[in-house]
């Protein structure tokens, strides 16, 4: 046997998993409360030895880290144009794993500059023009954050012609260069700036986040959350040389103050002849629906939803069901306890889903014009997409998963909205996706295998 | 000399690609540095390509008769978006039928375009102009 220790420091809860690498299998699962005000390892020592009261004493060779403890990776970005360098900055950003408070366009104002340096994020993501193109903007945008003070860190990867320019002017402050997130128009080139991203994570994000002692005691990685589970569905879409993986994906995770949602897949039309408009779309694409979660952002999925729709989902009538969500709105660790609650919650999970999956799948437009019909895709073709991941609080901890996931599904009503039309929903009950992403950089097979065995297929 | 950037397209739901492409491959070869839109374009994608690559001119096609409905505002809203003083060509079969040229390039020009191109013109023509509209010497 050799155990492996995966470890991660939740913002609530720090959840440990332990995993066996030579006959790969889930060993066992635990998790405390996470202690980042005093002592990061109080939590993690906690729920260790609940662990080892399941599992028996384990002499972990590796241990491996991830975080979303002190508010995550908290980042502000801006860009020129807000459907093109704008957006690929925030598509960078979350798919680095971080949580993106703000993204900006066009030039920084006062007020922008003020909020800026009252959210004071972990890393600032500036970038703006193609290479040889706009310069102007992301120049006076240093200028800006020069201004601001403050000591975050700033990742240039804007048009290559003003870097240095742009390095000068923010001389003092941690700059790191990187390839234009655009370096030609209509071309996204979002890794660099990502691996950067996860390299300032690891040097600097962790020791502020007060991680540093539990970096003494692991080994390697250290990512953000969001981060580990992006690697998990890469692995378990694509698979390793050995092993076969499931193909293109799409998953949910449901939490209390957001809704990420992730795709695997490349997303291109089903008809050749569509053409496709706005920022190419990259293979795996993460969002956050951060109006969306079942209790801190529980009012945003009756504001996109509407009252009456969730109302009738949960077979409640608009009045009891409204009483419910200021319940949970302001009780945000209660659970639901009896009938009518856990339907208003399983209706709220329900369109949480559809509205996070609607947003971060492509839509088809037909344009009847001169000539006859025309088909205009924006986004990702999900229609094709077979496996539905789910995890997330809410959603594991229920026997209805798949009618709630069904939510995220294709629908005939709204045909040009390019979600997945027919799934087997695979359901994280051990809630080990973020722990197998960790995995998957040195135990690929092992965590592959172990994710084949612990998601729960719910078929048809 | 730097390469000149020019952003080129097809304008509204007008679908006739294959000018375009010749355009694309004739200012190219012509030394410009060309972002091509392809077919289908509106008047927002153009201004937000202009901006992003800090482009020297706007050259619009239309080929199936909407031109001057699609190019309509073009101008008043390159200026909105701080593209004040770019150069703007149009060309194709910009409007509906045969119409005396003279008058319909009155009406473009009054639109704010530069330059009006009849059916027909050959690129050597619209290169000339470019050359000689952003002072390039040979
Ligand atoms: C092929 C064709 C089609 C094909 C297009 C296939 C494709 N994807 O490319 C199809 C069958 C789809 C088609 C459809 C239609 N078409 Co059609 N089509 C043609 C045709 C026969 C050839 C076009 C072509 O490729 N020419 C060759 C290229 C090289 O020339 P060009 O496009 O004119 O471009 C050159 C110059 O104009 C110039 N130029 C172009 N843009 C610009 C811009 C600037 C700034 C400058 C300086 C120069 C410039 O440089 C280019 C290169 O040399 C023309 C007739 C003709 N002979 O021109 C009709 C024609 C353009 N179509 C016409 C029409 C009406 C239509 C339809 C509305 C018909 C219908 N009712 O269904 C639809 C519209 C569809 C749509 N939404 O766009 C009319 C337009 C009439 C008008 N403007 O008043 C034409 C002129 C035929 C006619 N005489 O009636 N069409």
């Amino acid at each position: 046997m050799k155990p492996v220790l995966l470890i991660d420091f939740g913002s609530t809860y720090t959840k440990v998993t332990a995993v066996d690498v030579d006959a790969p299998r889930l060993l066992g699962t635990a998790n405390s409360y996470t202690t980042v005000q005093t002592d990061i390892m109080n939590g993690l020592a906690d729920a260790l030895s609940k662990l080892e009261k399941k599992t028996g004493r384990l002499d972990f060779c590796e241990r491996y880290a991830c975080s979303s403890a002190a508010g995550g990776l908290r980042m502000l970005a801006s860009g020129l144009v807000p459907e093109l360098t704008a957006e690929a900055a925030k598509t960078a950003s979350l798919g680095a794993g971080a949580k993106v408070l703000k993204t900006y366009a066009f030039k920084l104002t006062e007020d922008d500059a003020e909020e800026i340096r009252a959210i004071n994020p972990d890393i600032f993501l500036l970038v703006g023009g193609t290479d040889g193109g706009n310069s102007e903007t992301i120049v006076y945008n240093a200028k800006i954050l020069k201004e601001i003070g403050g000591d975050f860190p700033v990742i240039l990867a804007g048009n290559r012609n003003a870097a240095r320019e742009c390095e000068r002017i923010l001389s003092g402050r941690e700059v790191h260069i990187c390839e234009n997130v655009m370096p030609k128009f209509g071309v996204l080139n979002i890794e660099p700036a990502q691996r950067e991203i996860r390299e300032v994570f690891l040097n600097r994000i962790v020791r502020a986040k007060g991680l540093t002692q539990a970096s003494e005691l692991i080994k390697g990685i250290m990512m953000p959350t969001p981060s580990a589970v992006m690697d998990a569905m890469k692995l378990l879409a694509e698979g390793t040389q050995s092993q076969k993986g499931l193909g293109d994906l799409v998953a949910v995770d449901v939490g209390g103050a957001t809704t990420d949602i992730y795709s695997v897949a490349e997303g291109l039309p089903d008809d050749p002849r569509t053409s496709l408009r706005g920022l190419p779309e990259p293979y795996i694409k993460r969002t956050v629906e951060g109006d969306i979660g079942m209790r801190y952002s529980i009012r945003g999925i009756i504001d996109a939803a509407g009252l009456e729709r969730v109302a009738q989902t949960a077979g409640l009538t608009p009045e009891r069901l409204s009483e419910i969500v200021d319940m949970f709105a302001e009780n945000t660790d209660m659970l639901p306890y009896d009938d009518e609650t856990l339907r208003a919650d399983e209706a709220l999970a329900s369109w949480a889903v559809r509205v996070a999956v609607t947003r971060h799948a492509g839509r088809l437009e037909e344009i009847f014009g001169l000539g006859g019909l025309k088909l205009v895709q924006t986004g990702k073709n999900l229609v094709n997409v077979d496996k539905f991941i789910v995890t997330g609080g809410s959603l594991i901890h229920t026997e209805h998963t798949r009618d709630i996931a069904s939510y995220g599904f294709y629908d005939e009503e709204e045909p040009g909205s390019l979600k997945p039309k027919q799934c087997d929903v695979l359901v994280d009950r051990s809630y080990i996706i973020a722990a197998m992403g960790l995995l998957s950089k040195n135990y690929p097979d092992a965590a592959l295998t172990i994710l084949k065995e612990e998601l729960k297929t719910e078929t048809r | 000399m730097e390469k000149k950037t020019l952003v080129i397209g097809v304008i509204g739901a007008d679908v006739h690609a294959v000018g375009n492409q010749i355009l694309y491959h004739a200012f190219t070869d012509a030394g410009f540095n060309v972002i091509n839109l392809g077919v289908m374009v509106s008047q927002e994608e153009f201004i937000n390509a202009a901006i992003e690559t800090n482009a020297d001119a706007i050259l619009v096609s239309s080929l199936y008769g909407q031109g001057e409905l699609d190019c309509r505002g073009l101008r008043e809203k390159c200026d909105e978006a701080g593209l004040e003083g770019i150069l703007l060509y149009v060309g194709g079969n910009i409007v509906i039928g045969k119409q005396p040229f003279d008058e319909v390039e009155k009406r473009f020009l009054a639109m704010g375009f530069d330059r009006a191109f009849p059916p027909g013109t050959p690129p050597e023509v619209d290169i000339e102009d470019l050359r000689k509209d952003l002072h390039i010497e040979e």
